[in-house]
């Protein structure tokens, strides 16, 4: 386990200097000037030069580069454009909400998906199965900047169950939940489905029924034990996905998370925050792939002899 | 494929959709760009079917307007990809060692941003329009490419037919274009089909978002996006070119769900 766990973190270390370098090089990728592009081509040449210190673009790229890096791993990303404050200290503020978000819809994925995915799997091609798999593929495809809207037309406006937007209490974050939980919902309850076939045609299921324990008994205690092994892997992943799909979650319900603020900082051209927004939220998303690496290393021994 | 019931219907959704884009003149009924500011918020009427934007502009005639953009984007990006993505896989998976390995941290690398986080920086640097679009989607587009490609090598590439037409003097490009590519092709025709499904998704996101195509070009995305500052008054504007989104993802996954299961191709 200790071998596993050692190289597991040995790969992350190129990942993590190929997500910096690719960070840095963001703001090189600009066409032209990229400090004409921040202060607009009219600004006054000392203002130019200021941020073109400021962001050492006077530099050459190698020092650049050090520098950024150097930055990074002391928790410096510089300041935004915007506001002047530290950018990680806007990130930080804003990071709990993206968690508080994500782990919302993680779970009203986990609520919708087991029951769904289990109970299609014992019942294979019934009405349910068949509608509860329609619907899946569904979710899948729908787009969670028109879902995001239309419950707000249905539960918000019509109905005045939930605010309509911003982060006002628990009410508050069931339609972003919602919104952000659906797809992710629909690819677990396949996954479910399909994990829970394969294990309930196995042996020991056909041994338990054959000793006489109760259906509940056998789907719950040897089956759904077996099949949840591969879906730890999916959320996991998964759940590093939901922070992607929290930016526009975030921008549609004015949900005060990184992602909003990522889309903000676009819109202002505030790129130091860019580059900020972009490394926290790969950065996570590449921590939990390692967590669930790990985890499932745990729950499934295999995995370390492959 | 054929008994498959949801992929015919997928492809029927396909069949249309191509359709409106290629036929997109001659079935809109008017012209998506022309004004009419005393008609602007309408909601449908025997005139406008599905009502009328902020500035009068007929929402059917954009909605068949913005598939042009769906598929042009879709059929580049996975087309690009494909052709990349095969190259690289190939690379990497016949010939094996330290360029097999340089190619598997880059994949690493490219998978550590997570969704279209990666498309979103890209675009944000590089500007908003469709090229740009098309061109960050590639960047992370070929990687799903190369990896089906590199792992079916890898289980090929020591059959006999390969080791044969290797002992017969066969040069690796040879082998690899006419013995094992299309020894190849089911997993990467199931690929393509999703892909499509998730490049206009993201083609639509990004332009959700203001990085994407921009006004007055009708692409289903910003359609969405100026939709959503009206969604009070005029729902009208929303949840037509979000429909369309999503019948046209629903049409390639169910597509992508019967060729898997008709190809026999197993789900990673």
């Amino acid at each position: 386990m200790k071998a596993f766990i050692i190289k597991r973190l040995l790969l992350l270390f190129p990942v993590v200097f190929g997500v910096l370098t690719l960070v840095f090089l963001l703001i090189h990728l600009i066409p032209g000037d990229p400090v004409d592009l921040m202060l607009g081509e009219n600004a006054q040449i000392a203002d130019k030069e200021t941020l073109r210190k400021q962001l050492r673009l006077d530099e050459p790229l190698g020092k650049q580069y050090l520098l950024f890096v150097g930055g990074v791993i002391r928790g410096n990303f510089g300041n935004s454009l915007h506001s002047r404050k530290p950018v990680i200290e806007l990130i930080l503020k804003r990071y709990p909400a993206t968690i508080k978000l994500t782990v919302a819809a993680m779970i009203m994925a986990l609520l919708i998906s087991l029951p769904a995915g289990i109970y299609s799997a014992i019942r294979q091609y019934s009405f349910m199965d068949n509608s509860s798999m329609f619907f899946a593929l569904l979710g899948v495809s729908m787009p969670n900047f028109w879902l995001g809207p239309m419950l707000m037309i249905v539960l918000s406006v019509n109905m005045g169950l939930f605010p309509i937007s911003g982060d006002e209490g628990l009410s508050s974050i069931v339609l972003p939940a919602i919104t952000l939980g659906t797809g992710m919902a629909a690819i677990l309850s396949r996954m479910v489905r399909a994990s829970m076939l394969e294990v309930i045609s196995q042996e020991y299921i056909v041994a338990a029924r054959a000793k006489g324990l109760s259906e509940v008994r056998v789907i719950l205690k040897h089956a759904l034990k077996n099949a949840l092994v591969p879906v730890v892997t999916i959320v996991g992943l998964q759940f590093g996905a939901l922070l992607a799909g929290a930016i526009i979650t975030e921008t549609i319900f004015s949900w005060p998370g990184i992602g909003r603020l990522l889309i903000q900082a676009i819109n202002t051209r505030d790129y130091p925050l860019v580059q900020g927004c972009v490394l926290i939220i790969s950065i996570s998303y590449v921590l939990i792939n390692l967590i669930t690496d790990i985890v499932y290393s745990y729950i499934d021994p295999r995995i370390k002899l492959r | 494929m054929f008994r498959n019931k949801l992929a015919i219907v997928g492809l029927f959704i396909i069949v249309i959709l191509v359709f409106a884009a290629v036929f997109a003149p001659y079935l809109a009924p008017s012209n998506p760009f022309e004004q009419s500011l005393k008609g602007g918020l309408n909601p449908s009427s025997q005139e406008h079917l599905l009502g009328q934007d902020k500035l009068g502009r007929d929402n059917l005639s954009r909605i068949i307007y913005g598939s042009r953009i769906s598929v042009f984007v879709g059929l580049a990006v996975v087309g690009i990809s494909l052709l990349i993505g095969t190259f690289i896989g190939s690379l990497a998976g016949y010939n094996g060692g330290w360029i097999d390995e340089l190619f598997m941290r880059i994949v690493d690398i490219l998978l550590a941003f997570p969704g279209i986080l990666l498309a979103i920086a890209l675009t944000s640097v590089l500007g908003p329009s469709l090229n740009n679009v098309i061109l960050a989607l590639c960047v992370t587009g070929w990687v799903g490419y190369a990896r089906i490609v590199r792992g079916q090598i890898l289980t090929v590439k020591e059959r006999e037919y390969i080791v044969a037409a290797r002992a017969l003097g066969a040069k690796p490009p040879r082998i690899i274009m006419h013995h094992i590519l299309p020894n190849i092709l089911s997993p990467l025709i199931v690929e393509t089909t999703f892909g499509m499904a998730a490049v206009i998704l993201s083609e639509a996101s990004l332009s959700f978002l203001g990085l994407g195509a921009q006004p007055p070009t009708p692409s289903w995305g910003s359609m969405l996006n100026e939709g959503v500052q009206f969604l009070l008054v005029a729902p009208h504007m929303t949840i037509f070119p979000g429909l369309a989104i999503m019948i046209t993802v629903l049409g390639f996954n169910f597509l992508g769900d019967g060729l898997r299961d008709t190809l026999d191709v197993r789900k990673d």
